[in-house]
């Protein structure tokens, strides 16, 4: 049986310090994102959830030159530009589109040039790797509790305005009508995801953070009929996936070249993808 | 067909419309959009809100609904003096899409018209259900009520929202547009199903049209919107060609055909015309051989 258990899981794995916190960082950040990538999804706002996620990389490199955990430099990026999103007007599809374009490409331009002080001048030289495409093996220990708190804080802040959200989410005419305020609860859903996203950014780097939040979310919508239950396999998909991508990380330390695990966040962006597949072919075969 | 029992007319059982509009004028981006609308109507009452595009009908419902701030009057929703009335009325907004992946089934919707604005989340609650239930077997939805709203067809998504719009027990009910797009069969089974509801709930009927035929059979009362005036009334009162054409400012035409109206602009008709072409064009189309 054991030998059974080593084939799979290479040995130490269950008594790392390090894995424990990549287990904690990415299942909150699965959690957040199976519940608030549905309503990303149902919204038509990927385009938007994904430039969120990508100009990450701003708040993350400024953290390196600034000396911080990268944590909040991805918090105060995300809160600031989901608050510019939520100035311009998300709900007015093409300038919204627009503006979030343009902003993402100044973004990653103020990321191109904090990269390269981060790398020249503060001696970080794998910045770039660790705020593109995640590091979650050299986080700080420190970084596990703000990461739950968060998480907590942005389930807890959804589950309060899950109603209004939701009939906002099918049509804001219907909302308006039942007396909902729907740019306060647009608003509010924006602070969630600005949440998630500095999560998943943290679990799996600014680029990649969207497969996270959109990925599950968009297998699962084949799957369920249901909100709650979209939510359900959306979650379940997001935490197999990134826990299954930690195992497979981890084991791949023997993998060649010996020695150096292969990144994370490709484990996991591929398998949310390989079930994003499988979903829409058990949906498409009825 | 069981029905729901009706709302109980326990309050204004004396002269006290459902729906009051006093004298309501509205002002848009600068534009007078509607001019001294008034009518009344009572409970049980079905009215059509008829015109062509950009008459103001869209605007005269959201101020009914308090979505829209009116420049001048006064609506009253059962006798009770303007202010808070979004629970007395219910809304069915113009057709609008809905992906067919969205993970919501048609009982979800319908339960959202409960308590869709409240904060926190639903405790599951058998009364809650039954509620659901009840409603929608009111308008006919039970076949579908566990396929995805996105999944029905244009007639049963209006069904759904029906039941949505109703489960509130609502003293008025405003649709707008709901019969466009939808085929003649399913266009005729939600009017059916409206008249049904206003006269076994007790409810003001409002439903918002370009073309007056298809709720002719159901219609106790018209409004008759155009250049953002009014002409109320019942059918033959206002469908009239002196009627109208005072409305519209210029001659226009009402012919009867087969049991239908067509309304078209007379002769002189092509100065300061607010009669659109597309409107006589719309009503023509409807004429069945």
């Amino acid at each position: 049986m054991s030998s059974v258990l080593h084939a799979i899981v290479e040995p130490g794995f269950f008594g790392s310090a390090q894995v424990h916190a990549a287990l904690a960082i990415t299942g909150a950040a699965a959690l957040l994102c199976g519940v608030i990538g549905v309503f990303t999804v149902v919204r038509g706002q990927s385009f938007a959830g994904h430039a969120l996620s990508d100009i990450n990389a701003t708040g993350g490199s400024a953290a390196f030159l600034a000396g911080i955990s990268p944590v909040w430099g991805y918090v105060a990026i995300s809160v600031a530009a989901a608050g510019a999103m939520e100035a311009i007007g998300i709900d007015r599809r093409r300038g919204r589109d627009i503006a979030t374009g343009i902003v993402l490409v100044v973004g990653f331009g103020l990321a191109a040039l904090f990269l390269f002080w981060d790398t020249t001048l503060s001696g970080a030289s794998n910045a770039t790797n660790e705020v593109l495409f995640g590091s979650i093996w050299t986080l700080s220990p420190g970084t596990v509790p703000i990461v739950i708190a968060l998480g907590a804080g942005a389930i807890t802040l959804l589950a309060v305005i899950y109603r209004p959200l939701l009939l906002s989410s099918v049509s804001s005419e219907l909302a308006a009508a039942r007396g909902v305020s729907v740019r306060i609860v647009g608003a509010l859903y924006l602070l969630a995801l600005a949440a998630a996203v500095a999560l998943t950014c943290v679990a799996i780097g600014a680029i990649l953070s969207t497969g996270l939040l959109i990925g599950p979310a968009a297998g699962a919508l084949h799957l369920s009929r249901r909100p709650w239950s979209a939510m359900a396999s959306a979650t379940a998909i997001a935490l197999a996936a990134s826990w299954l991508g930690i195992l497979l990380a981890y084991d791949s330390y023997y993998w060649p070249p010996v020695g150096n695990g292969w990144p994370v966040s490709f484990f996991i962006v591929v398998l949310v993808f390989l079930f994003y597949a499988g979903a829409r072919i058990r949906a498409a075969r009825g | 067909m069981t029905q729901i029992a009706p709302v109980s007319a326990d309050a204004s059982p004396g002269t006290a419309p459902a729906l009051a509009v006093e004298h309501v004028g509205a002002v848009l981006g600068g534009r007078q959009v509607l001019h001294d609308v008034s009518f009344a109507l009572g409970a049980g009452e079905l009215a059509g809100l008829i015109g062509s595009n950009g008459a103001g009908k869209t605007t005269l419902l959201r101020v009914i609904l308090g979505l829209q701030a009116q420049s001048v009057g006064v609506v009253r929703i059962g006798g009770q003096a303007p202010g808070r009335r979004a629970s007395g009325v219910g809304y069915v907004p113009q057709k609008f899409e809905l992906d067919p992946d969205l993970p919501v089934r048609a009982r979800d919707l319908v339960a959202l018209g409960i308590d869709g604005n409240r904060f926190g989340i639903p405790l599951p609650s058998r009364r809650r259900r039954e509620l659901v239930q009840a409603m929608l077997r009111a308008v006919d939805a039970e076949r579908f009520a566990d396929a995805r709203v996105g999944e029905l067809s244009g007639g049963e998504q209006q069904r759904v929202l029906i039941a949505h719009a109703l489960i509130q027990r609502p003293r008025v009910l405003l649709l707008d547009e709901p019969l466009a797009s939808l085929d003649l069969r399913s266009e005729h089974e939600v009017v059916a199903l409206l008249a049904r509801l206003a006269r076994e709930q007790r409810i003001a009927v409002l439903i918002s049209a370009h073309d007056v035929n298809p709720l002719l059979p159901a219609m106790d009362r018209v409004v008759y919107l155009a250049g953002g005036r009014a002409a109320v009334g019942r059918t033959d009162e206002v469908i009239r060609a002196e009627v109208l054409s005072e409305l519209y400012g210029h001659h226009v035409d009402v012919l009867h055909l087969h049991g239908r109206v067509i309304v078209v602009a007379g002769p002189g008709g092509e100065q300061g015309s607010d009669l659109t072409l597309a409107h006589a064009h719309g009503t023509d189309l409807e004429v069945s051989p």
